[in-house]
């Protein structure tokens, strides 16, 4: 290949510049040519370069120095001072009663998030992709939720949920079942915000996973069925593996992403907390303290929440990092 | 779930940009720099100011609203230098965004504040001192405004705000319900024995109607907590703001009387963790007998937003073990000034609120017009005043009354005593949200055990607080 040969050493000697011609360009001239050559690439890159210093590196920064700051109020005059408090913020978040819940309850939902929002779509890709008629409709149909702005997907939740007036309860009592509590007891109130949050946002994983199965080449399936395979044995040593890295990077985003939970117990709960502090998470508290308290110390708790949330989702971008990078390797 | 599609790796960053960016617009925790401008107009007068100013009402309070633009008019044809510039909103007030406005120093010229926010604007700097600016000239019977709502705005010697609104709460009554139950709604009860008897006979009328309703959600279940502790005698705080003291008989009486009504007599719903809004809607639709609010509650929501009969109304003392409420919660709401604000724009906004929240006869309290126009009359708050002033306007508006007021009589006769909020209020309704959620969806709630652990947490937040 061109690239090969023009690197082949023999080649290199080719490049060299004849002796007692023109001296090569001095180290500015050829500074000015490459900035001049690279022009347009710079240029497009400032806006860029300024909008993540303005609206991501520098609130870090922020956020991070406001965690190690209070405010000193003077007793007469009430006026404010900022000072530096050490790690007074990060003690008192800890000691926050709702902030044990806030992790465990954020864990939780991840957890669950995974063994039902991981799996579900898995699922439902497979079936839509082995289904041979009114795919296309079927797609629109897993789709659509989506399409729903999440509040008012929420708010629909929220009217099935009721336990007075609401669908669920009416239907399931039609069918002389149990009724439940959903997003009104503590018990249920995980496992109900699980549920909307699958429904509501299920329909893009499932045609990712989609599009991954569709790329597997049919050839594979083939050898499989005339190995006797059934279709769980298709999933097991065709589907998988070839979907493996796109599942891992979905797991990944897919833990980023329920970390951060917030509008679903903020709507199904009105405002977060649930029954017991069942559905309050890291996100969700950290509104608390920045827009549901009052007083500029709370905006300092809010940050040093921030920082530890950010701590703990750094390890998962990592990880997702390294497997995208894995997969282009 | 999540689905990774709708949280690629740049909204992830996204979001936690957004985490991090609070710090961004808090950088400024700086004492405030407003000092006293010069109070003194210029010889020649101002010049044309602009200012824009909050609560103009929406579309959905009709009448309200035609009145204000109607008074922004004859304002501004009385200064002609002076142009109002209304913000619609209502609330007056949401908290998340008035944060955020703090933070990002873009609130009005005027804006609206809570008592409880002095504090929260002092952090952010953005209040003007206006101290040299009022005086019972600018202010007409600004020495009779009420020595509790003055203190609201006021820190060490410096005024940052003018209140425009004073209550205490009592207990809501559906006088409709409580004559088809049977009931007299001529005398609401003032025990919790008798709040559980009524509840328990308006929500035998059955039709999805519930006797009692109360919050669990949004803070909101720990301020009316307070108050119904404070009125049954108890304290949430002690003296000097370091410990929990509610953690007594008065709170045990209360969500034991709570508990009743959700899972002994079921006149409460089974639909809980409700926050302010949700209560009026109700009120309003007749499906619920009683709730604690106060007064404007009728006459800012549920009769002119959630289309309430006014007539089908009236106000009660909070509910205490005695009969007797020992007090009630007490808040307002005030106005502050832009500490941008030029000094011809901090007169121009005193004239302002002088003119049309603050003068017997005038602007709001216009009752004359208010009648004729067909809103109601006769509610008996807001209470801004103390002596000859307060005299005068309660005249005023008895003049002109067009509710019945004996509807109110026996709220306004028990004179309840207004108790502040507690130290670090939100962090603590907050804390208290959770034990009256527990206790109206929990049918096994225990209430010592959650009153012990509510305690416990506010013990450490108030330990912590600062």
């Amino acid at each position: 290949m061109a690239e090969q040969i023009l690197l082949r050493p023999g080649n290199r000697s080719s490049r060299r510049l004849p002796a007692g011609g023109p001296q090569p360009p001095a180290r500015g001239r050829r500074f000015a040519v490459s900035v001049r050559r690279n022009l347009a690439g710079y240029g497009f890159m400032v806006g860029a370069v300024l909008c993540f210093a303005l609206f991501s590196w520098y609130p870090m920064i922020r956020e991070f120095v406001m965690s190690f700051q209070g405010t000193h109020r003077d007793p007469v005059t009430r006026l404010p001072t900022t000072t530096w408090v050490g790690w007074r913020n990060y003690t008192r978040i800890w000691h926050d009663p709702t902030f044990a819940a806030a992790w465990k309850n954020t864990v939780e939902f991840s957890l669950l998030a995974l063994l039902i929002g991981f799996a579900v779509p898995f699922v439902v890709a497979i079936v839509l992709n082995e289904l041979r008629h009114a795919r296309g409709y079927l797609r629109v149909l897993v789709y659509l939720p989506v399409m729903l702005p999440p509040a008012s997907a929420l708010l629909l939740f929220q009217y099935f949920y009721d336990p007075n007036t609401g669908l669920f309860d009416h239907l399931l009592r039609l069918m002389h079942l149990p009724t439940s509590q959903f997003v009104q007891s503590s018990g249920s109130a995980m496992v109900s915000v699980v549920i909307a949050s699958t429904w509501m946002n299920m329909g893009g994983t499932t045609l990712i996973y989609l599009a991954a199965l569709q790329n597997i080449p049919g050839e594979l399936y083939e050898a499989a069925e005339l190995d006797g395979a059934g279709i769980l044995g298709r999933i097991r040593h065709v589907t998988i593996p070839q979907t493996r890295l796109i599942l891992s990077m979905m797991l990944m985003l897919q833990i980023v992403g329920t970390m951060q939970l917030f509008i679903e117990p903020f709507i199904l709960t009105n405002g977060g907390a649930g029954p017991g502090n069942s559905t309050i998470s890291v996100v969700n508290l950290i509104y608390q303290y920045a827009f549901n308290l009052s007083g500029s110390s709370n905006y300092n708790s809010a940050s040093a929440l921030g920082v530890l949330l950010m701590l703990v989702l750094g390890v998962f971008s990592a990880l997702y990092l390294w497997i995208s990078r894995d997969r282009e390797n | 779930m999540k689905s990774s599609t709708q949280r690629p790796a740049a909204r992830t960053a996204a979001a936690v940009v957004l985490i991090a960016g609070l710090g961004l617009s808090a950088a400024a925790c700086s004492s405030s720099k407003s000092g006293a401008k010069d109070a003194a107009a210029p010889a020649g007068g101002d010049g044309p100011v602009t200012i824009s100013v909050p609560c103009e009402p929406p579309t959905s309070q009709a009448g309200q609203r035609k009145e204000w633009l109607a008074d922004v008019a004859t304002f501004e044809k009385a200064n002609p230098n002076i142009t109002i510039k209304g913000i619609d909103t209502y609330p007056c007030e949401d908290t998340a965004t008035f944060t955020a406005q703090m933070r990002a120093g873009t609130e009005p010229d005027v804006f609206h504040t809570y008592f409880t926010d002095l504090n929260q604007v002092l952090d952010a700097g953005q209040a003007a001192d206006i101290t040299s600016y009022v005086n019972d000239t600018t202010v007409p019977g600004f020495s009779d405004l009420a020595p509790s709502a003055l203190a609201a705005v006021t820190a060490g010697k410096t005024l940052y705000g003018l209140p425009t609104g004073i209550y205490t709460q009592g207990l809501i009554i559906n006088r409709k319900l409580f004559k088809q139950a049977g009931l007299d709604p001529d005398h609401p009860p003032t025990t919790w024995a008798d709040v559980e008897k009524d509840a328990k006979a308006i929500t035998a009328l059955g039709n999805g109607i519930y006797g009692y309703g109360d919050y669990s959600a949004g803070n909101n279940g720990g301020w009316h907590f307070s108050s119904e502790v404070d009125a049954n005698g108890g304290q949430m705080i002690n003296q000097d703001g370091t410990k929990a003291a509610f953690n007594a008989q008065p709170a045990t009486e209360v969500l034991q009387a709570l508990h009743q009504m959700r899972f002994v007599d079921d006149s409460m719903s089974p639909t809980q963790q409700l926050k302010w809004g949700d209560l009026q809607k109700q009120m309003a639709a007749g499906k619920l007998g009683m709730y604690i609010a106060s007064p404007d509650d009728l006459y800012n929501v549920i009769v002119p937003q959630d289309g309430g009969n006014v007539d089908d109304y009236g106000v009660g003392p909070l509910p205490s073990t005695s009969g007797t409420p020992a007090g009630s919660l007490s808040g307002g709401d005030d106005v502050m000034f832009n500490k941008h604000d030029t000094p011809a724009q901090i007169r121009a906004g005193i004239k302002w609120i002088a003119f049309s929240m603050l003068t017997p006869g005038q602007g709001q309290f216009n009752y004359a017009r208010t009648k004729a126009d067909g809103l109601p009359v006769g509610f008996p708050e807001p209470l801004d005043w103390v002596g000859a002033t307060s005299e005068k306007n309660e005249a005023l508006k008895a003049a002109s009354a067009t509710v019945n007021t004996a509807y109110y009589k026996t709220f306004v006769d028990a004179h309840e005593k207004g108790m502040g909020e507690p130290v670090d209020a939100q962090a603590v309704y907050k804390t208290l949200d959770a034990t009256m959620l527990s206790v109206l969806n929990d049918p096994n709630a225990d209430i010592p055990g959650l009153l012990k652990t509510a305690e416990s947490q506010v013990n450490t937040l108030l330990a912590n607080a600062g």
